[in-house]
């Protein structure tokens, strides 16, 4: 898949892109916490746009608002669904939660086709196409032969695959991926998010993710958010939101920025202004 | 996520279910317990007679069995009745504690965690000690009062639960609140009326006793509406494996699943009680076994819990009732004396992980 050259992206600003999900004025209240306040987002389809922001700033939340999992104000549109069963919802949108539950004894095979739980219906058996679309799933992402494992006896990076797997066996168009990289290590990570990549190419997925990596979020994504305390603060192409102010902004964190082809890189500081390559990061 | 030997997606992936070996090997218990029940006791009777004298009962069926009329009366008219009793009472706790293990995703879980055993215990001294009279049957008070402690517990821990935030945790913490509470009223009830102590104690530690066919026919119907509903429920029970939030996002609705199956286990195993006593152990032990021997899917796992539930409470009686022989032992110290060996047994030879 690495040596796999992907099809480019349509370019936005060719015909007009529809808008996969439309976020507008979302307020969410948790136990007396006004967790997200009015907050505007938006993913055409196809779109890969990643939201950052310090821990608590709501982004889980935000991921959850989108599932329908809290009680919200305002208005979220996922395009194509137009009830409010739970049921329709999973046919369209998917999620890879931040700390999933790794349910005891349960078989990697049957944990991947949970995924087919909305389009199977709850008391009807899993299908031959169920079955095979499990099998691809697991066969993409190296697990093929970890179908009879427990998934509590993975190790965490198959671990993290799994989960990803049963997400992509709902074959939704939109994947929610919370924090997807956090219990990986930098191989893995590349590959989570090279797969999420190919498949958003092949089968023209919408991504919205979170990551703490920024300079991960730089290359993945076509757009960033940073969300804190519960409000967007900035949106826009990497380069224009990873300065070196918005990041001593929102996360308290002393960076410098260098450009690379590929897209910013975030380097950690020591103490701001000693280096002159921060100088250039500071003026995009 | 290197290059995959190609053909490998043609791979057929197989889900768990009740595969034939095991489904064969919980029938053959049962079978097995059936015979053993029906043929050992005071006359011992042989096993291939009784299998005659059952086909013979068939309809449609006439087989000459060789037994005498009274052998085949006590096969017919009275053990006959008690092994189906136990089989009922038996897959139902077992296949209640299956659910509530599920459905509250705690392995600790047991059909009394709501309170069952709590208000069918302060319902049965109750009936006891106001002494309600002894009609025999459908209308003998005490397994009546017994019921409706019972579902009144489920029902309150139930509705405190939800008040006290919906989770899981809450419902269980209601449950254990309500438990505590009937039992004390329940003590106090008791403490006022110690005349009663043996026979409430002896209600208490539960038995398979049948009086004709009435026990059993009135535990059937029960049975079946719970055995009905937590089957159907078997994959939504798998799905809510991995909790509310992710079932949800699957597309279930975790609530609402779980208030349909833990009401039916409620329901089947309060009839449990309310004919049978307080019998412990066989709703946590049975399909823990289960878990150990088959996997910890529901498909596999509640199916199985009925068949080798039933067969383990038959055997139980059957130990009850000849181990010390004329004298009855309480079902609810064999399912504890002969269940805790058993288990440790089964924990230590398993690899398997269930929880
Ligand atoms: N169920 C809840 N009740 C009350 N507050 C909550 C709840 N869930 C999250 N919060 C609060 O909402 C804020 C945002 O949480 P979260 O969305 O998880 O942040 P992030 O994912 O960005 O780290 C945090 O301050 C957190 O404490
Ligand atoms: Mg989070």
């Amino acid at each position: 898949m690495k040596n796999a050259t992907p099809p480019p992206i349509p370019k936005p600003g060719g015909a007009p892109v529809k808008n996969a999900v439309s976020v507008r004025a979302l307020d969410v209240t948790l136990d007396g916490t006004h967790v997200l306040r009015g907050v505007d987002l938006a993913a055409s389809t196809g779109e890969w746009v990643n939201i950052i922001g310090p821990n608590g700033a709501g982004k889980t939340t935000l991921l959850r608002a989108l599932l329908g999992l809290v009680s919200f104000d305002g208005e979220i549109t996922i395009d194509g669904l137009s009830d409010r069963r739970r049921s329709s919802r999973a046919r369209k949108v998917a999620y890879v939660p931040q700390t999933p539950v790794i349910p005891p004894g349960m078989l990697v095979a049957d944990y991947v086709l949970l995924g087919r739980t909305p389009h199977r219906g709850v008391f009807a058996a899993e299908t031959a196409n169920d079955r095979k679309i499990a099998a691809e799933v697991l066969t993409r992402l190296d697990l093929g032969g970890f179908g009879e494992r427990t998934v509590q006896s993975l190790s965490g990076g198959e671990r993290q695959r799994a989960v990803m797997g049963r997400a992509l066996a709902q074959q939704a168009d939109l994947l929610l991926l919370d924090e997807p990289t956090t219990a990986l290590d930098l191989g893995h990570q590349q590959d989570v998010l090279e797969l999420v990549d190919a498949l958003r190419r092949e089968r023209g997925l919408t991504v919205i993710a979170t990551l703490h990596d920024l300079t991960l979020a730089a290359r993945y994504g076509d757009r960033i958010a940073i969300l804190a305390q519960g409000r967007v603060a900035e949106t826009g192409p990497p380069a224009d939101v990873l300065t070196v102010q918005n990041i001593a902004e929102y996360f308290g964190a002393s960076v410098r920025i260098v450009d690379d082809p590929d897209g910013p890189v975030i380097v950690p500081t020591a103490g701001a202004g000693r280096d002159p390559v921060a100088q250039n990061g500071d003026q995009p | 996520m290197s290059d995959q030997p190609a053909g490998r997606a043609d791979v057929v992936l197989q889900a768990s279910g009740l595969r034939p070996g095991p489904l064969a090997a919980g029938l053959a218990a049962a079978v097995i317990a059936v015979l053993a029940g029906l043929t050992i006791g005071p006359v011992d009777i042989a096993a291939h007679r009784v299998a005659l004298q059952l086909l013979d009962g068939l309809p449609g069926v006439t087989i000459d069995s060789g037994l005498s009329d009274a052998h085949a009366a006590i096969v017919e008219q009275i053990r006959l009745p008690r092994v189906a009793l136990g089989l009922l009472v038996g897959a139902t706790l077992s296949v209640s504690g299956a659910t509530y293990q599920g459905a509250f995703r705690n392995p600790l879980a047991d059909p009394y965690l709501l309170g069952i055993a709590a208000g069918a215990g302060l319902g049965a001294t109750i009936a006891i000690t106001s002494n309600l009279g002894d009609g025999a049957g459908v209308l003998d008070p005490v397994p009546l009062a017994a019921f409706a402690g019972a579902l009144i517990s489920v029902t309150v821990s139930y509705v405190a639960g939800h008040l006290g935030g919906r989770s899981t945790a809450s419902l269980i913490l209601a449950g254990i609140a309500v438990a505590s509470f009937l039992t004390a009223c329940q003590t106090y009830v008791l403490q006022a009326n110690s005349d009663a102590f043996r026979q409430i104690f002896a209600w208490i530690l539960g038995r398979i006793a049948t009086s004709g066919w009435s026990e059993p026919a009135l535990m059937l119907p029960y049975f079946l509406v719970t055995v009905a509903v937590v089957l159907r429920y078997r994959r939504a029970l798998d799905v809510l494996a991995v909790g509310d939030e992710e079932a949800a996002a699957l597309g279930l609705e975790p609530r609402r699943v779980r208030m349909i199956v833990v009401l039916a286990a409620s329901l089947g195993a309060a009839a449990a009680v309310s004919v049978s006593g307080l019998i412990g152990f066989v709703g946590i032990i049975v399909p823990h076994t289960v878990r150990l021997a088959f996997g910890t899917s529901n498909r596999l796992v509640l199916p199985l819990s009925v068949l080798f539930g039933g067969a383990f409470m038959v055997l139980a009686d059957l130990a009850a009732r000849t181990a010390l022989a004329p004298a009855e032992l309480p079902i609810g110290v064999v399912t504890a004396f002969l269940g805790a060996p058993f288990f440790v047994l089964v924990l230590r030879t398993s690899r398997r992980e269930i929880w």
